[in-house]
């Protein structure tokens, strides 16, 4: 079992339960569906190589292996982790993935 | 509850935005110098911006009670070309001066280049060499923790403007540990969809506290909410925090953080 936090939110555990599970069990149920829509896509395997989906993959790991700290672990897990400037911007918006280059 | 929203981009909002804010609690707000969803065609576009927001916006606001403040700078989404930002930069001192006018922002970084960082340090000298606060854009997803480690290390570098003055945003669980603890104030924008929401933000108050933090809509032209802040409020009512809790978070703190300018005033 994961090491148990400071109980820092005033709820108790049955009460967060009661209040967030089904939000969260559709939140759920939209990734297992989005996975599923993958699978269902014409040439799916193409999707097999596209860093986004490998990199939530591996996030999706993170959601189950009792380290606590997930959020923060998973925007890690997502984030460019190199030090320095690029040459320049080639876009203004994000992936929400890190892309190493080839 | 009343509440002080202290990163909204009032002018993509319609003026019945005013008015639900009012109701729902707002007393003032504070309006960054952003980017308008296209590129400006030249310097004039951003002079003619920051008249609105130093004029027009404050008149808008005052209709519903609400004390309106600003920020000036040209933003990172705009800084990739350095000759155009620089002229650009050249019309903000004329700005700093004026009523509700509180510092330079939102300065900062979106894709982390080098231009980018140029235009940064250029900006943070401006900051400076005026003694204005600052308010800092934090690029989104994945740029978001290497930008805000190299903006905190590019206002280091500089060296003048001490971390107490500095308000960071758009923090999220991986980059509000840094700016924490390096003395900065974070913020933490609520957006309905994509990145921080009021439930997660209610979670990092949890497990971080209450000190330099507050939290903020950045109502835009996007997909934004401009109740951001009391659907906030009312999520951390719902878990049992204290109304004093609250009340630090999305009035006591902003109120602190701004009140180093002369020119923020709630009256």
């Amino acid at each position: 079992m994961p090491e148990t936090p400071d109980p820092t939110c005033p709820l108790p555990r049955d009460a967060v339960v009661d209040r967030y599970f089904l939000e969260h069990r559709a939140k759920l149920l939209d990734v297992a569906a989005f996975l599923d829509r993958l699978d269902r896509s014409q040439a799916p395997e193409a999707a097999d190589d596209d860093f986004r989906v490998e990199a939530m993959q591996r996030a999706i790991e993170l959601l189950v292996d009792e380290k606590g700290d997930r959020a923060k672990r998973i925007l890690e897990l997502f984030s460019d982790p190199t030090p320095d400037p690029i040459p320049a911007a080639p876009m203004k918006g994000a992936t929400g993935a890190y892309k190493e280059p080839k | 509850m009343r509440y002080i929203d202290p990163h909204i981009h009032m002018v993509s909002r319609t003026t019945d935005d005013y008015q639900r804010m009012a109701q729902a609690g707002c007393v003032a707000v504070t309006e960054p110098a952003f980017w308008a969803g296209f590129d400006r065609s030249s310097p004039q576009g951003f002079y003619d911006y920051y008249v609105q927001l130093t004029e027009v916006e404050p008149q808008r606001a005052a209709q519903f009670g609400i004390k309106h403040h600003c920020w000036i700078c040209i933003n990172p989404k705009e800084a990739e070309d350095v000759g155009f930002a620089r002229d650009v930069i050249a019309l903000i001192p004329q700005f700093l001066d004026k009523p509700g006018v509180l510092g330079v922002g939102e300065i900062g970084l979106n894709k982390n280049s080098k231009n980018e960082l140029e235009i940064l340090e250029a900006q943070i000298d401006l900051a400076a060499k005026h003694n204005q606060l600052v308010l800092v854009h934090t690029p989104h997803l994945e740029d978001k923790l290497k930008g805000t480690l190299l903006i905190m290390d590019a206002i280091a570098n500089d060296g003048r403007i001490p971390p107490e003055r500095v308000l960071i945003d758009h923090v999220e669980e991986h980059t509000v540990g840094h700016v924490l603890a390096k003395g900065y104030w974070a913020g933490m924008t609520l957006y309905p969809e994509t990145k921080m929401t009021p439930q997660r933000a209610a979670d990092v108050i949890e497990c971080y506290g209450q000190e330099r933090l507050w939290i903020n809509s950045a109502g835009d032209w996007g997909c934004s909410d401009p109740l951001a802040v009391p659907k906030c409020q009312q999520e951390m009512r719902l878990r049992g925090h204290k109304p004093e809790t609250i009340e630090r978070i999305s009035y006591d703190n902003p109120l602190q953080f701004l009140s180093q300018s002369e020119r923020f005033s709630i009256e």
